[in-house]
């Protein structure tokens, strides 16, 4: 982006009319994007342990083979709710925290456009995660389907279905409310000299997220909406017998999950394309370009849907297509990566947490892209398909990609949010335990997939032991590993460490950084004027 | 205290683990011991993907080692300590086209030998041997559609011990991958498989084959391979498809084409002898003992050996009133065509009249069920009547 000067230091001087709420009516009542935007963020942390915690159940009973602590059924909703709590209530609402938290700041407007319905939007999430997190109580237990449900084995399933089934459309409804704030936001309140053009990436890269959220959430819907008439109202959508077919869930359910992917890792390179440029203390390379291949990558993403169904039996020349338009997609992404390195280049680096996470997120990062090329190429992946080999694939660009991109956003804007500075020593300590323990985790599992181990499997052939040993290990270290970030997190919030300057970094730009740490309660209630 | 003795169980299988897991073996026909790589393919396609994979990695490796080496580069000799002031230039019109062009190149030079294998791997056409494959909750089920074998039929059901799976016995070295009745196909000859599902959608997956095809039920779909060397491959189940995902293996016997005629022989004089009769009239207790040997197949994974099932997902059977131990018409109709809704699978195809007999009777007369309820004994011709 173009550096920005800004006139006048706004101070808090539009005088409040409100009364500003205390206690609990505070956070109940919130409309203040920061307190929203914390509240996104500390939910969204909570539900990364306790989805965390069901991955830790799954990798207990994969340390050996053979069956020893959980039968395959309860097993099987490990896995699957671990699938959907990580996506729909950590991922996504994480990432809509930083966007509450950071677009107005960034955009120098003094709150979002819709400050009620954000409130909505937010405590819609509690009751979403207590339907996920209850329906393991109810008879039959959770859904044991996979994240995808498909379908007619969704159709099987007992109450446990149901309560996801609406847990998804609640947080679906969280979702389309929270694009549609920051598309309103982003589009109408940049402060005067703001065009689109100057604006930080981060903006950028959540506006065309927002709009893919509005296009793929209504699907999803009809997705699980069509699950839920098949299984109660008669409907025989998925049911060849009565002329249904259950490859049409598959391709409405991955219209939605393809672009959702591009949903969880958009806004990371939104948070990167802000850290690279910071501690190389120099502009983002090629601005322009980020901005039209961010663009290119969400409308590709929604043409190569059926990269997720090679094995179902399509005509060669739609394998041939759908092969074709994936591999497409690393070109854009290829760019991305290029502009970070060049931005890097010949800068002038130093290595706090926060540029530790961005380094690593490019490096790891590319790593899931490649196998992502690798399984685009339809031949192997009719080898790999539903194996380890994915899993790894994904866990790569979710863990390493939005994961580290958000500890990323998260240390670089900490001193902001808490006007602290949080222990470094610490800082580096989460890193270096969590980049070495999740590659330890998840490094074998493109062996195991190679060698043929199946996935949303509860037990193994015993030639696959060893590196399930490595994998459930690292998965202990990388999980405890994050109780580093909570505990320097709190410390930070109840106000111990460092006070924090206003330009908390040397090399940060952006009109966050001309306001003081931490934010107060209201800002820029006079925007800024931008050169 | 069932957990503790869980964990110290496991613990202790831990440690003579890993004094064992020297001992452990490759699997025959299936994945080596810490393989790092797809296995050594035995039919062209295989060995295509094997290659396509080695290119791929190659490539992305080069690209990986020029662009994090320039990474890596920059971190040393660009920080801060070393150089203190940045440079500000933020594009060059040459650069970003030309990494924009010659990854494009690049993809279209990967995506042309990949084309051939796709078209090569859809071409079912021609084949000298077809094989009707259904996958059920939880076995897989082979036909011979044509050739010396045609109208063979048989399940194929997981043969590992359930002893072994709950660590009570020593897992043998083709643990979960060893079926009762394996697939016989001759080497050498392209073989058409015809996929369909009795339930729900499942995967028909041989890796060494590099064969991977969903079974959509309702629907037909197809895939093919011509092995090229004679041996005994295995695979598994690749579709989650509810709890016994994990049991369903595929063994394929390749042999020679004689071996091939010879094992067909004997399958259809096998199945002419032992068809059963359905108007024969039984005794109890053959009925029952014929019946506890289905049971233990076909109906232990969800009813549970001691017939108390997981209720309310699986019911029991043991003192039930509205199905066991009620007149036998409910039952044998819940057997033959399921029950819509649930797990219950419709087995009117996959057991003949005689085995719903049986194992209707043993139900009846097993646990806390003897001596109880009406119709203890049923016999074939009242299955075939309601059929």
């Amino acid at each position: 982006m173009s550096s920005v000067t800004v006139d006048h230091i706004p101070a808090s001087e539009g005088h409040v009319e409100h009364e500003r709420p205390t206690g609990w009516r505070r956070w109940v009542f919130a409309t203040n994007h920061k307190d929203i935007g914390t509240m996104y963020l500390l939910f969204s942390f909570f539900m990364l342990l306790e989805g965390g915690v069901l991955a830790l159940l799954v990798r207990t009973e994969l340390f050996s083979p053979g069956l020893q602590f959980f039968q395959p059924e309860l097993f099987n909703q490990f896995t699957t709710m671990h699938g959907l709590i990580m996506i729909f209530g950590a991922i996504m609402p994480a990432f809509v925290g930083f966007a509450n938290w950071m677009i107005p700041l960034q955009i120098g407007a003094s709150d979002m456009a819709f400050a009620r319905m954000n409130n909505l939007s937010f405590w819609l999430l509690p009751v979403g995660a207590t339907l996920f997190t209850v329906s393991f109580f109810v008879p039959g237990g959770a859904n044991a389907a996979g994240w995808t449900m498909y379908a007619p084995l969704s159709l099987q399933m007992g109450p446990g279905m149901d309560f996801a089934i609406f847990g998804v459309h609640i947080l679906g409804a969280s979702s389309i409310m929270g694009a549609i704030n920051i598309i309103v936001t982003v589009l109408n309140m940049r402060a005067p000299g703001m065009t689109m053009m100057k604006m930080p990436l981060f903006c950028w890269t959540w506006l065309i997220t927002a709009y893919l959220l509005l296009a793929i959430m209504p699907v999803l819907a009809a997705a699980v909406t069509m699950l839920l008439t098949d299984r109660h109202f008669g409907t025989t959508f998925f049911n060849a017998a009565a002329g249904g077919d259950p490859v049409l869930y598959q391709h409405v359910f991955w219209f939605f999950g393809h672009p959702e992917v591009y949903v969880m890792i958009l806004p990371a390179f939104g948070i990167i394309s802000a850290v690279v440029p910071a501690f190389s203390r120099k502009p983002l390379f090629g601005y322009a370009s980020m901005v039209y291949a961010t663009a290119a990558i969400a409308i590709l993403s929604f043409l190569v849907w059926a990269h997720h169904m090679f094995t179902t039996g399509m005509p060669v020349t739609a394998q041939l297509y759908f092969m074709y338009a994936t591999m497409l997609i690393a070109i854009p992404t290829g760019v991305k990566i290029f502009n970070w390195v060049a931005t890097m280049w010949r800068g002038s680096l130093t290595f706090e947490t926060p540029m530790l996470f961005a380094i690593a997120f490019i490096f790891v990062f590319t790593i899931g892209g490649f196998t992502g090329l690798i399984i685009a190429v339809a031949p192997i992946d009719i080898a790999v398909h539903d194996t380890y080999y994915i899993i790894a694939h994904f866990h790569y660009v979710m863990v390493a990609g939005s994961l580290f991109g958000m500890y990323a956003g998260a240390y670089y804007w900490i001193p902001k949010w808490t006007g602290r500075m949080y222990n470094e020593r610490l800082g580096k300590w989460h890193f270096w335990n969590s980049i070495i323990s999740f590659n330890v985790t998840f490094f074998p599992m493109h062996f195991l997939g190679l060698a043929g181990m199946p996935r949303r499997y509860a037990d193994y052939a015993v030639q696959f032991t060893d590196f399930n040993v490595i994998a459930s290990i690292g998965a202990f270290w990388f999980g405890f590993s994050q109780l580093i970030f909570l505990y320097l997190a709190v410390k930070a919030w109840r106000g111990h460490g460092q006070p924090a300057a206003a330009q908390s970094w040397e090399g940060a730009q952006g009109l966050e950084w001309t306001i003081p740490s931490p934010a107060p309660w209201h800002t820029f209630e006079t925007p800024p004027v931008v050169k | 205290m069932k957990t503790l003795r869980r964990f110290l169980g496991t613990g202790a299988l831990l440690a003579w683990s890993c004094i064992a897991s020297a001992q452990v073996e490759d699997m025959p026909g299936g994945p080596r011991v810490n393989q790092l790589n797809l296995p050594d393919g035995v039919t062209e396609i295989a060995r295509d993907i094997e290659w396509l994979h080695w290119m791929l990695l190659s490539v992305c490796a080069a690209i990986f080692i020029g662009v994090f080496g320039t990474m890596v580069y920059s971190i040393i000799m660009h920080r801060k300590s070393r150089h203190p002031t940045p440079a500000k230039f933020h594009e060059h019109i040459g650069v970003e086209i030309a990494w924009t062009v010659i990854p494009f190149i690049i993809v279209i030079a990967m995506a042309l030998p990949a084309t051939r294998t796709v078209v090569a791997m859809k071409d079912t056409t021609s084949a000298d041997l077809t094989v009707k494959v259904t996958g059920y909750q939880w076995k897989w089920g082979y036909e011979y559609v044509d050739g010396p074998a045609a109208g063979v039929n048989f399940l194929s059901n997981l043969s590992t011990p359930r002893d072994q799976i709950e660590g009570n016995a020593p897992k043998g070295t083709t643990y979960l991958m060893e079926v009762d009745n394996p697939l016989v196909v001759p080497v050498d000859k392209k073989v058409r498989i015809v996929l369909t599902s009795n339930d729900v959608i499942h995967a028909w997956m041989v890796p060494h084959f590099g064969v991977k095809q969903d079974a959509m039920p309702g629907f037909l779909r197809d895939t093919w391979f011509r092995a090229e060397e004679i041996g005994t491959f295995r695979g598994q189940c690749a579709e989650l498809c509810g709890r016994d995902h994990a049991f369903m293996p595929i063994v394929v016997d390749v042999v020679s084409q004689e071996d091939f005629d010879a094992w067909a022989a004997s399958q259809k004089q096998a199945m002419a002898q032992a068809s059963d009769d359905p108007s024969k009239v039984w005794e109890a207790d053959e009925l029952i003992a014929r019946g506890e040997s289905v049971y233990g197949t076909h109906c232990v994974a969800c009813h549970q050996a001691n017939g108390q099932g997981m209720p309310p997902v699986f019911p029991a059977l043991d003192g039930d009133t509205e199905y066991v131990l009620a007149p036998m018409e409910q039952q044998i109709l819940t057997v033959l065509n399921g029950h819509p809704g649930t797990a219950m699978a419709a087995f009117r195809d996959q057991l003949n009249d005689t085995e719903i007999a049986a194992v209707i009777t043993y139900t009846r007369n097993a646990w806390s069920n003897a001596g109880k309820g009406e119709d203890p004994v049923v016999q074939p011709a009242d299955v075939l009547a309601l059929r």
